[in-house]
């Protein structure tokens, strides 16, 4: 029975040994090492926390699924990456555990015990005999080893005194400290994390929103308290705004965080080089909260950030504040509209009404100067004046994007207004010239277009102003007539490629180049008798002719209302007037755990060097009576860099030589 | 006072550090001490307390490692002088390298690292060749090509420095901010601290095979001037406007800098370790110190390299929660630089615990360098992030 006892005993305790052992091996620890390496490899090449939709494009939905699960999109905050960090911790902390009682004695012995014979027979070792005092000796061999840096400490019997150097006791301690600096590091990083939000998630208490949606509408299920521990979020505040809470970025989505204290931006300001690029911005804050007398006034820029209350409040970024835009709406394929006014803002979304269908004006961006290459000699930028940035989605779902600069640019010898269209954000924007008449607007272009449009005047003027014979009816004026006003209805609607396509529909293929041919004749001149005819409402002389800018003028409009088929909105959106209101981009943490991280930091750097630079090595002086005077040996022993040691031995053994030998 | 007190006493005396200083030693402190002063006087208006430290710190350090490695003093009194040179040779602008005959074809950055380059590849073809004739004075060519590239390089850098702040007032900045102006760094470092060990180990043999990295090196940084403009000052972006890029940086560069001489040394230790092996010795080989030799310099070097990469590592780190308000964000390069470190570590552990030594850690040491250098260039060309200040 007894025996029975203690085998169970002793198996117990060979358990926690052999666990200890373990955890405390340099293999453990060096496999760990490659594990984590390996997890954030993986970190690096699959890009993070990108929205769910992005990767299933990516890898197609077996290959989604599996990184998924194995939760490759938000690598660090895996529970399996988690785990590796804490078997590092617990590794490292078994290791400091094991080895630093080892470190201090080895810090504090000196070896006082150790015999002559050992010290005559190790590998470095030097005797002499000489006739002095032995006190003399003694004393001497204390003050050199002193002066080449070791502390020295004596012992005497009486028979001999020995004097034991150590220097490099620092290395040690190097350890140490190094060791501890990982697992303070190590804590304090995972206090930082966001391990917590991921547990909360597991238990189900949690769900990130992944919609665009107003931050009050936002569910109490993707909101945080303002007790959580540590965070890090954003929050965009425009001029004039306030804001008492941050969006934390969460998988594929955010969590909303409150705060206890509300920032307000009081002003925002930004300075630009010469090529448009951001050259420092910053913020005037003002920090409202229930605690303070007085609310706290502060500017932060970019490096220099607001620490209050535990919560640091970084300068991170800056946007559009919702400027308020005033455009003007032109009709493009809408023939029964007018011009008119829409009044809106950045960030809001506008109903509207064109073709009988119900459109929405979503307003995205405003800048209020592009800074482009200069063509001009001597001037390396030129600013090409505000733009805009909208999408006008139709009742289907589907949404073009524009880009409409607000000033006319020129290009060879005209101007234009340039409006950029993109079907998605991965394309470029490939863009629309309108050219500007005499006035320096649009009108005429968009009288121009809009006639092109009504079938009642085209009629009218084909009949009337081509050719006079034509007002004779007869049915083939009528045919000729009616294709004229056909094609150039359907050239307003898609250019040059309806023209084609009505050429393909309804004429057998050998006749086709031959009709085409005639059809671009005729189209040439029902366009070219709009255009006289709009000048001559306009008021212009065509008793001369028309002059080469006029000319011009009909080219490029020609060229822009082929295009105006593929253009999408049924408006055009031109920038008339602006308000410009800024936004400041906030970054706010809160990050208990650097309190850890920090000093770890500070204990790893002193720690490496210590580590490398103050390699423990010992000296002993034995100084023992002889006949006539005294016998001194001279050893000594370093742990590492044998060879760097041997080289001071002999510079100390060459001192001690001068000495003793006067 | 007995014979043996007296001569101790003597003896003492004699060992003062202080007193091995000559009068050289004195006269080049007092230079480094008066320029500082005076940089301090001109500028102290433009600097924040961290960057009056730091020039302080710097001045300090250069004292006592010009103190110790005696070639320091001569390598900065030539830097020194021909900086304040090609600085002085701008008189209206930056035109002036146009119709300036020293700006145009020695001092102007731009021509200066010109001669860098050209000295650092001519250094590479000759150490070989003192290899193959197995000649001493060839040999002292190629470590003379060495410093005299080095010191281009460090003039290059300078008079850059102050080039930037003739395009623009607030475009001036120290040269360490781009891919460009940091392969310049790596290359002088790197020579730095070949040029150490040279003389620590009284060998020339290796210098052949550290200059084939710095050559890489070289190769890299003339291309991407050349082909993309790289050598264009261009203006910091907020982010960057910090007194941390002038400690976070040069600190990373000591670290690669080390890292790459390792594994130079190691390519020298196959070499070796396979003439021994079949006890057949070429010119190369047999000039190549022996294995136990170039293992001590491996370590030493390794060690030094990752000293100076913890402490930019955590530079680093205290930067981003300045800046971007987290001291570690998982940002590829930070991630990568983590990588590298935790390779290193390893490898120092299995050497300081295990014990391990020869062809294994060599081997260990090349593979570093391709850590090394995906976490310097890689990251930049292949991947996406905060830290893309050098994309290609």
């Amino acid at each position: 029975m007894k025996n029975s006892t203690s085998n169970q005993l002793a198996s117990r305790r060979s358990l926690a040994s052999v666990l200890l052992t373990f955890l405390g091996s340099m293999n453990l620890a060096i496999t760990l090492l490659l594990a984590v390496s390996i997890a954030a490899v993986i970190g690096t090449v699959l890009q993070q926390n990108q929205p769910y939709a992005d990767y299933i494009i990516k890898f197609g939905p077996f290959w989604f699924e599996v990184f998924n699960t194995l939760g490759l999109y938000d690598v660090y905050s895996t529970v399996w990456f988690l785990l590796i960090l804490v078997f590092l911790v617990l590794s490292t902390t078994v290791c400091i555990y094991r080895n630093a009682p080892i470190m201090i004695r080895e810090m504090t012995n000196y070896g006082e015990n150790i015999q002559l014979e050992t010290l005559k027979s190790s590998a470095l070792s030097t005797q002499w005999t000489i006739s002095s005092n032995a006190d003399d000796l003694v004393h001497a061999a204390t003050k050199l080893l002193k002066h080449n840096g070791f502390s020295a400490r004596l012992s005497e019997t009486k028979e001999r005194s020995l004097v034991s150097g150590m220097k490099g006791a620092g290395s040690r301690l190097g350890y140490i400290f190094t060791h501890v600096a990982i697992v303070l590091i190590c804590i304090g990083g995972l206090i930082d994390g966001n391990a917590a939000l991921k547990f909360r998630e597991m238990a189900g208490l949690l769900i990130p929103e992944t919609q665009n949606i107003p931050a009050n509408e936002i569910p109490e299920i993707s909101r945080l308290g303002v007790a959580t521990p540590a965070f890090r979020g954003n929050v965009s505040i425009p001029e004039g705004g306030q804001a008492n809470v941050l969006f934390i970025n969460y998988k594929d989505g955010y969590l909303v965080q409150n705060l206890p204290f509300s920032v307000e931006l009081k002003d925002f300001r930004i300075e630009h080089y010469e090529s448009g690029m951001p050259k420092s911005f910053e913020s005037d804050l003002l920090i409202h909260d229930k605690r303070l007398a007085k609310p706290l006034e502060q500017t932060i820029s970019v490096n220099h950030p607001l620490i209050y209350d535990g919560y640091s409040i970084y300068q991170a970024s800056f946007n559009d504040g919702g400027s308020l835009i005033e455009f003007t709406s032109w009709p493009f394929s809408d023939v029964a509209a007018d011009k008119g006014v829409i009044n809106t803002a950045v960030g809001k979304n506008s109903a509207f009404t064109a073709n009988d269908k119900n459109w929405i004006l979503e307003v995205s961006d405003f800048r209020l100067f592009n800074i482009n290459p200069s063509a001009i000699e001597g001037k390396k930028y030129e600013n090409v004046g505000p733009s805009v940035q909208f999408k006008v989605r139709s009742n289907t779902g589907e949404a073009k994007e524009y880009l409409n600069y607000m000033l006319p640019m020129q290009r060879e010898d005209a101007y234009f207004y340039l409006t950029g269209v993109r079907s998605s954000p991965a394309e470029e924007f490939h863009y629309f010239h309108i050219p500007v008449d005499d006035a320096g607007g649009i009108d005429r272009f968009m009288r121009f277009q809009k006639k092109l449009g009504e079938e009642a005047y085209l009629r009218d003027l084909a009949q009337n102003k081509l050719d006079p014979s034509l007002s004779l009816p007869s049915k083939e004026s009528a045919q000729i007539v009616d294709a004229m006003v056909r094609l150039a209805m359907i050239f307003k609607s898609n250019g040059f490629e309806g023209v084609v396509s009505e050429v393909e529909a309804n004429v057998p293929e050998d006749k086709r180049e031959e009709v085409t041919a005639v059809y671009v004749r005729v189209l040439q001149q029902i366009l070219g008798e709009v255009y006289v005819d709009l000048l001559v409402e306009e008021g212009v002389d065509i008793s001369e002719g028309i002059d080469p800018l006029k000319t011009a003028f009909f080219d490029d409009a020609t060229a822009a209302i082929s295009a105006i088929g593929r253009y999408g909105s049924p408006l055009y959106f031109q920038l008339k007037d602006f308000e410009h209101r800024q936004a400041s981009g906030l970054q706010i943490t809160k990050s208990p755990g650097k309190n850890l991280v920090y000093p770890g930091c500070t204990l790893l750097i002193l720690g490496v060097f210590l580590m490398f630079y103050a390699p423990q090595r010992r000296l002993w002086v034995f100084v023992q009576k002889a006949e006539k005077g005294a016998e001194i040996v001279l050893s000594g022993t370093a742990v590492r860099n044998n060879a760097d040691f041997i080289k001071e031995y002999e510079i100390i053994r060459d001192q001690f030589n001068r000495v003793f030998k006067g | 006072m007995t014979t043996i007190q007296s001569a101790l006493e003597d003896e003492l005396k004699r060992q003062s550090f202080f007193k091995t200083l000559s009068l050289f030693d004195w006269l080049w402190s007092l230079i480094i001490v008066l320029g500082t002063a005076y940089s301090y006087s001109q500028y102290s208006s433009l600097m924040d307390i961290y960057e009056k430290l730091i020039l302080v710190s710097t001045a300090v350090s250069l004292i006592a490692l010009g103190w110790h490695w005696k070639a320091i003093r001569q390598l900065s009194l030539a830097i020194i002088v021909l900086s304040l040179f090609g600085i002085s040779r701008y008189v209206t602008g930056l035109a002036d390298v146009e119709t300036d005959f020293f700006l145009k074809f020695l001092v102007s950055s731009q021509s200066a690292i010109m001669w860098m380059s050209a000295l650092y590849v001519m250094a590479t073809v000759v150490y070989f060749a003192a290899l193959f004739a197995q000649s001493d004075f060839t040999g002292k060519v190629a470590s003379a090509m060495t410093w005299s590239a080095t010191t281009m390089g460090f003039v290059g850098l300078m008079v850059r420095w102050r080039e930037s702040y003739i395009v623009g007032a607030d475009v001036g900045h120290i040269p360490v901010s781009n891919l460009y102006e940091v392969s310049i760094l790596f290359s002088i470092i790197t020579a730095l601290l070949y040029l150490f060990y040279e003389r620590r180990y009284e060998t020339r043999a290796l210098g052949g095979f550290v200059l084939l990295i710095i050559s890489a090196s070289v190769a890299f940084l003339l291309w991407y001037a050349f082909d993309r403009d790289a050598a264009d000052i261009q203006p910091l972006v907020p982010a960057l406007k910090s007194y941390w890029m002038k400690i976070h940086v040069p600190a990373n560069f000591v670290g690669y800098g080390a890292f790459s001489l390792a594994a130079m040394v190691a390519v020298a230790f196959f070499i070796r370790a396979r003439a021994e092996e079949k006890n057949s010795f070429g010119a190369v080989s047999g000039a190549i110190p022996p294995l136990d030799v170039l293992d001590d310099l491996m370590y030493k070097s390794i060690a030094l390299g990752f000293a100076f990469f913890t402490v930019a590592t955590i530079l680093g780190a205290l930067w981003a929660a300045e800046a971007w308000g987290g001291y570690w964000s998982w940002d590829p390069k930070e991630t990568w630089a983590l990588i590298v470190w935790l390779n290193y570590a390893a490898w120092l552990h299995m050497r300081l615990t295990k014990g391990w030594r020869g062809k294994p850690m060599a081997a260990w040491a090349i593979i570093g360098l391709f850590v090394t250098l995906f976490a310097f260039l890689g990251v930049n060309m292949f991947l996406s992030g905060l830290h893309s200040y050098g994309e290609l």
